[in-house]
């Protein structure tokens, strides 16, 4: 029963964990929105801007760019705590895929919709918060939830810029016992455990965004 | 494979320059590690794929559980997994195999899932026709299954494939000696890591940019109907 006592030390790992992967999804999220929006809305400017942005981030591996925040922004003289530039990675990466899928969403709305928002008389920014976004919003969550759980797996790459998260305290532990087979085995099965968790989250927050407010006629469409 | 270049970090660009004969060392031991796992995850997806179409409960729900569980912890784990807990059961690979596998092996749990969508997406009727002419499952599989799910699911084969090239700097953990590790390497020894990172970055986009564009004309170019074996 060696294992039990990993369990601590663990744990704690575990919450710096759901912490930084809450944070990245909360920060991707805004920036998914912001650059989707500005693909499909926004002038040519912002949506050029947008569109680098997105491609960059795609484009470039993860660790590649944790890296570069971490060793070499700070030769140019910006410099932010490791779980600063942890959640500001993990936020940028996830948010670039997020944008593509807020952008698909919003294309997807039909064209009818915008011809009956404009015979209503009703303005860009109007179609696009009271029409648009309240439907394409609902089309988003499956993928949503998706890039959560993926959010939470990438999260593990912060362990590699000493942030103590999950995976970091598996490697402590693992170089003071050697009892490889036991760490990671738990660390394995705290990771699934926290992403049915998330899965579970975003399913409920799915549910509510159908039934909620914003979207009074799903439930007979 | 550090040795025998000159570094010349006078100016950033000069700098790239003169890396980047080792960086692209490395881009090679990229795209082969690429390259095995998504064989490994090619295979694997597949059998996890027809396991999961077994006709016995306990076999797909086992696939089912296994498959689920792979998709749902991070890569880095199941690479120190593989790579601490294997030599403990006198199984010694060399560290890109090792790395090889992680990959496959977490992506075998995103390709079954497309494998399981391209079969799945073949009209119930075809499969009645099929036993109504007395073909055997593997006549069903060759000669009607899979020329028909082949373009299906090769864009999607593809992303994972683009999607893999950019997960390889994590094998740079187990000391596989990617771009990544590398740069990181020259960054160490230079005190500047701006210019290296840099230059792996540039890399990765230029090489997931070919991909895209790559993929983009293979679907135009695949025949809509299917691609006959024989």
């Amino acid at each position: 029963m060696e294992w039990v006592s990993y369990l601590p030390s663990l744990a704690r790992g575990a919450l710096v964990t759901a912490s930084i992967t809450l944070a990245a999804i909360a920060v991707g999220a805004v920036l998914a929105f912001a650059a989707g929006i500005a693909r499909v809305e926004g002038g040519r400017v912002l949506s050029t801007v947008a569109l680098c942005y997105t491609e960059i981030f795609r484009g470039t591996s993860l660790l590649v760019q944790l890296f570069w925040f971490y060793y070499a922004l700070p030769l140019v003289g910006v410099s932010f705590e490791p779980v600063e530039t942890g959640i500001l990675v993990l936020a940028l990466h996830v948010g670039a895929y997020g944008s593509e899928i807020v952008r698909g969403a919003l294309s997807s709305v039909s064209v009818q919709q915008h011809e009956a928002a404009r015979a209503l008389n009703f303005g860009r920014m109007q179609t696009l918060f009271r029409i648009s976004l309240p439907q394409a919003i609902v089309e988003m969550m499956p993928a949503f939830g998706n890039l959560a759980i993926e959010t939470l797996k990438l999260s593990s790459l912060v362990s590699l810029i000493s942030i103590a998260d999950l995976t970091f305290r598996a490697q402590s532990i693992r170089n003071l016992t050697l009892d490889s087979a036991g760490v990671y085995s738990l660390t394995l099965v705290g990771y699934f455990a926290m992403s049915l968790v998330l899965m579970a989250l975003m399913r409920l927050i799915e549910r509510a965004l159908r039934r909620g407010p914003a979207f009074p006629r799903a439930a007979h469409s | 494979m550090m040795y025998g270049f000159e570094w010349d970090t006078a100016t950033p660009l000069t700098y790239a320059w003169s890396i980047l004969p080792i960086i692209l060392i490395g881009l090679t031991v990229t795209l082969q590690a690429a390259a095995a796992g998504f064989a490994i995850a090619l295979g694997l997806g597949l059998v996890f794929a027809m396991l999961r179409r077994s006709r016995i409960r306990t076999v797909s729900w086992t696939t089912a559980v296994v498959v689920e569980f792979l998709r749902d912890t991070p890569l880095l784990v199941q690479l120190f997994f593989l790579y601490y807990v294997l030599p403990d059961y006198g199984v010694t690979l060399p560290a890109f195999l090792t790395g090889a596998i992680a990959l496959g092996l977490q992506y075998s749990a995103y390709t079954s899932e497309v494998y399981r969508g391209g079969i799945d997406a073949v009209p119930r009727g075809q499969w009645e026709a099929a036993t109504a002419l007395n073909l055997s499952r593997m006549q069903t599989y060759r000669d009607i299954v899979v020329p028909q799910i082949v373009p299906r699911i090769l864009p999607a084969m593809g992303n994972y494939l683009v999607a893999m090239i950019k997960e390889t700097p994590v094998l740079s953990v187990v000391t596989v000696l990617e771009m990544m590790a590398l740069a990181n390497m020259i960054g160490e020894r230079t005190f500047e890591y701006l210019v290296p990172l840099t230059l792996v970055g540039v890399i990765f986009l230029i090489l997931t940019l070919i991909c895209s564009a790559g993929l983009h004309r293979l679907q135009k170019v695949l025949p809509k109907a299917g691609i006959p074996l024989r």
